[in-house]
């Protein structure tokens, strides 16, 4: 069965044994109310095409209320079935069989069924087809129709997290035949049923009556989700009380917020990460030492201070974050260490170096500053680092990927193989530090084994060990993890454990929190 | 009054060109950005092929006349388009891609509204007060009310507004700070939301208008025809308002429409920081995706609004001045 994970089946089990022990009742949360939500990450281009979403308000609004995957990212970071009930794989981890959940029902009426699945996926490959979650469905070989609740994928190469690939939020369920409708009215299986939509402004959305999840989700009547891109604006919308709830807090007025005793802060440290990619295959860089020397000669801690204004947590140049399920937390952290440093720089031949680091603030707020404070670190080991401001037009399509080393940012996959086989696989487009074979065989080794790998303690083992290459050889200085900060008013009662896959409770509020 | 009518239809023509002018400049600026359409859209995930694909989907590889005149030929038959943010993702048939005009008449509507509140509290104010300040000149009333306006100006409006918000919405709530107005609120709700941004809107625009007002009627008064009338025994206020006032019509006129026509493409700032809904937002929204098409149709009816709105003003001043009106 892998309906749970190994650290989810431990967390939810000693927090039911703390509760047996303390006697303490679960708070009920009760139905009834509206939310109203203020988030920043709203475009007039927005629309109910999921392959199309990167942001949080159609984030929020598509995969969190209205449409629902075949399967989700519980708060605790455990995988549940959301329209699939269970799921088998075979041995080698390529064929998956899906159990539907029967007696389901589209907005309009229709029922949902096998078909729907396989036309909702379809919708993603196709030579014109501009969706991100192309990549994932193009590994899928085959789709069979065994029943109206049964569906079997055929996967090119094993992949033993395909279930979580499916929790992806571009993947959400469409009614089969009636897609171009659903897609221009937003007809989904979600909790909430589509009233208003007025792209990058406002949407509303009532409580679905007959949901499958009954009593134990989706607990308000109305949703309400303003369109708020202006920081000062989202901050006063809820200082005011005409919003329940914001996303991205202004770390400079965070204080102010804190200062109100109407309103809690919510802040979770998950994937999103800020980075320094080197590209591998050019001088210097292509030295193992070269990217030694730079690693420790980056004051981490001082950059989520000043950077990050503390929110947030060192990073030891892995991706793999607090919200990843083999996430290496015992690993030693690197250290910022001049001596060390000048030490990598001479097994590299070298008394100084003279490298130019490209940043813009498109990469990251604050990644110029990020550039000038490391620039002041790695003097002390003798290396200098000139910083160019790069324009922040273009500056994915100019800089990142063709300066060999620039600042950068990713929001972090929910697996390791997944964000592994975005921007760490040999060959893929994203691969930011050219990271191959060359640099490290066994790396490529491990990550084609560990995908393909159903055993959790064999899988947690390759996982660690790939987590340590790429913390002592890796081209990808990853200084820091940025927190997920979002504030709440005390109207709302929102459940102790918050998702920390993605901003706003992995964008589910209108179904996880409830009126107090 | 034929003269009038050709002065009308001569203005009308200058404003086309004028027109064809500004179409002009807004697309070779904006295609002087860095970056266009498909690197902004794309983002992070922009790799050279799907950047490609994007912009050969969208003609965004032809030269730049050969667009600008695709878009031209569009416009001659009242075609503004299709935003490039639509047409990217219209993978559908077609279905759920907006054309320009739909997107724009909403957010329009929306900006008049707003315009149309302000200027029903701003003009009356303004002119007022000019009239106060004239009667009432050099003495503390005056004083204060210039210095009040003068003040209010000079700052920018985004403090002007988070002022209003620190005094009208977070230590007094009288009003909300957030003015997401949409289709089928009540007119009162309405009203009451839009309140916020059209007092951040009149404070930007009396100060103007009403020194106009103030120093046509004092420019008047010292004329014969003036001095007769007080001589008479008339009031100093209907001294000004019945004499000197409709003689001063026409410069204040010309004030103003062009602040009426500030009121249209200006509230830019001001529909971002209270959300409001209008032309201003969506213009910044598309101008930072470069979508050339919504960008050009939103400049075009900037552009049109002064010229309309100034052609107004003109033919007001010719109207309310019987020496125009009847030309030697």
């Amino acid at each position: 069965m892998y309906g749970i994970s190994r650290r989810g089946l431990l967390q939810s089990g000693v927090a039911a044994g703390v509760l047996a022990a303390t006697g303490l009742p679960l708070r009920a949360q009760t139905r009834g109310g509206k939310l109203t939500a203020g988030l920043g990450g709203a475009n007039t281009s927005d629309s109910w095409d999921a392959r199309t979403h990167s942001d949080i308000f159609m984030i929020a609004s598509c995969h969190g209320a209205v449409f629902d995957c075949l399967t989700e990212v519980a708060a605790d970071g455990s995988l549940v079935g959301e329209l699939a009930e269970s799921w088998e794989a075979s041995a080698d981890a390529k064929t998956w069989t899906f159990n539907l959940r029967s007696g389901v029902t589209f907005h309009n009426g229709k029922s949902f069924g096998a078909d729907d699945v396989i036309e909702s996926l379809q919708m993603h490959v196709g030579e014109d087809s501009k969706s991100a979650a192309k990549p994932i469905v193009e590994a899928i070989t085959e789709m069979n129709k065994l029943s109206d609740t049964q569906v079997e994928f055929v996967l090119a190469a094993g992949n033993a997290d395909f279930p979580y690939l499916m929790s992806d939020y571009h993947i959400v369920m469409y009614p089969a035949g009636q897609i171009e409708e659903a897609i221009a009215q937003g007809i989904g299986t979600g909790l909430y049923k589509v009233e208003t939509f007025d792209p990058g402004v406002r949407m509303t959305a009532s409580r679905y009556a007959d949901h499958y999840k009954g009593d134990s989700a989706g607990f308000f009547d109305e949703i309400e989700y303003i369109a708020i891109n202006d920081n000062t604006a989202r901050m006063n919308a809820l200082m005011t009380g005409q919003v329940d709830t914001i996303n991205r807090i202004d770390f400079k007025t965070e204080s102010l917020l804190r200062a109100n005793p109407a309103l809690r802060i919510q802040e979770v440290t998950g994937n999103q990460h800020y980075s320094m990619p080197m590209l591998t295959d050019v001088s210097p860089y292509n030295d193992v030492n070269v990217r030694k020397a730079l690693k420790y000669g980056i004051n981490r801690q001082e950059l989520v201070d000043k950077i990050l204004l503390g929110h947030g947590a060192v990073g030891n140049d892995t991706p793999i974050g607090p919200a990843n399920q083999y996430y290496h937390a015992e690993m030693e952290q690197l250290e910022y260490d001049p001596d060390q440093a000048k030490f990598y720089l001479q097994q590299a031949g070298l008394d100084s170096l003279d490298i130019e680091f490209s940043a813009s603030n498109a990469a990251f707020e604050g990644a110029v500053d990020a550039g000038q404070l490391f620039q002041s670190s790695a003097a002390a080991a003798g290396i200098n680092i000139n910083v160019i401001q790069e324009p922040s037009d273009g500056y994915w399509s100019n800089v990142w990927l063709n300066k060999p080393f620039c600042a950068c940012y990713w929001s972090g996959r929910a697996t390791e193989d997944w964000m592994f086989a975005t921007a760490y696989e040999e060959g893929v487009p994203w691969n930011d530090s050219q990271w191959g074979s060359d640099d490290s065989a066994r790396f490529q080794e491990l990550l084609l084994s560990a995908r393909a790998e159903l055993d959790t303690d064999k899988r947690q083992e390759q996982y660690f060990e790939m987590q340590q290459i790429l913390r002592d050889e890796g081209g990808v200085l990853i200084p820091m993890f940025a927190n997920y900060v979002q504030a709440v008013n005390n109207r709302i009662m929102s459940p102790d454990t918050v998702g920390n896959l993605w901003q706003m409770d992995n964008a589910r509020m209108a179904e996880r929190w409830s009126v107090a | 009054m034929s003269s009038l009518l050709r002065i009308i239809l001569q203005r009308l023509g200058l404003g086309l060109v004028t027109l064809f002018v500004v179409s002009i400049v807004i697309f070779v600026a904006v295609n002087l950005l860095p970056g266009d359409f498909a690197e902004a859209i794309l983002g992070q995930g922009a790799t050279p092929e799907s950047v490609a694909k994007i912009r050969e989907d969208l003609g965004l590889d032809q030269p730049l006349i050969v667009r600008y005149f695709e878009w031209l030929m569009g416009m001659l038959t009242f075609d503004l388009g299709t935003s490039f943010a639509q047409l990217n993702f219209a993978n559908f048939g077609g279905a759920g891609s907006v054309t320009v005009a739909e997107q724009i008449a909403p957010r329009l509507s929306n900006t008049m509204f707003l315009a149309t509140v302000t200027a029903c509290i701003a003009v009356p104010l303004a002119v007022t007060l000019g009239i106060l300040a004239a009667l009432y000149r050099n003495t503390a009333f005056d004083k204060a009310a210039n210095m009040f306006t003068l003040s209010s100006i000079s700052s920018p409006e985004f403090f002007m507004a988070y002022i209003l918000i620190l005094f009208l919405a977070v230590l007094n709530p009288i009003f909300p700070s957030l003015s997401n107005i949409f289709d089928g609120m009540p007119f009162s709700e309405r009203l009451e939301k839009s309140m916020l941004p059209a007092l951040t809107l009149t404070l930007v625009v009396t100060a103007h208008m009403m020194r106009m007002t103030r120093a046509a009627i004092i420019n008047l008064l010292a004329s014969p025809y003036i001095e007769m009338a007080r001589l008479k025994g008339l009031s100093p206020m209907r001294v000004i308002v019945k004499h000197a006032l409709p003689n001063a019509l026409a410069p204040i006129i010309n004030v103003i429409a062009l602040n009426l026509a500030y009121l249209i493409t200006g509230v830019v700032v001001v529909e971002v920081v209270f959300v409001y809904p209008g032309i201003g937002q969506l213009f910044v929204d598309s101008v930072k995706i470069r979508d050339i098409p919504v960008v050009q149709a939103c400049c075009l009816i900037f552009a049109a609004a002064y010229i309309l709105l100034n052609l107004t003003a003109d033919i007001l001043s010719i109207v309310s001045n019987p020496r125009l009106r009847h030309p030697k």
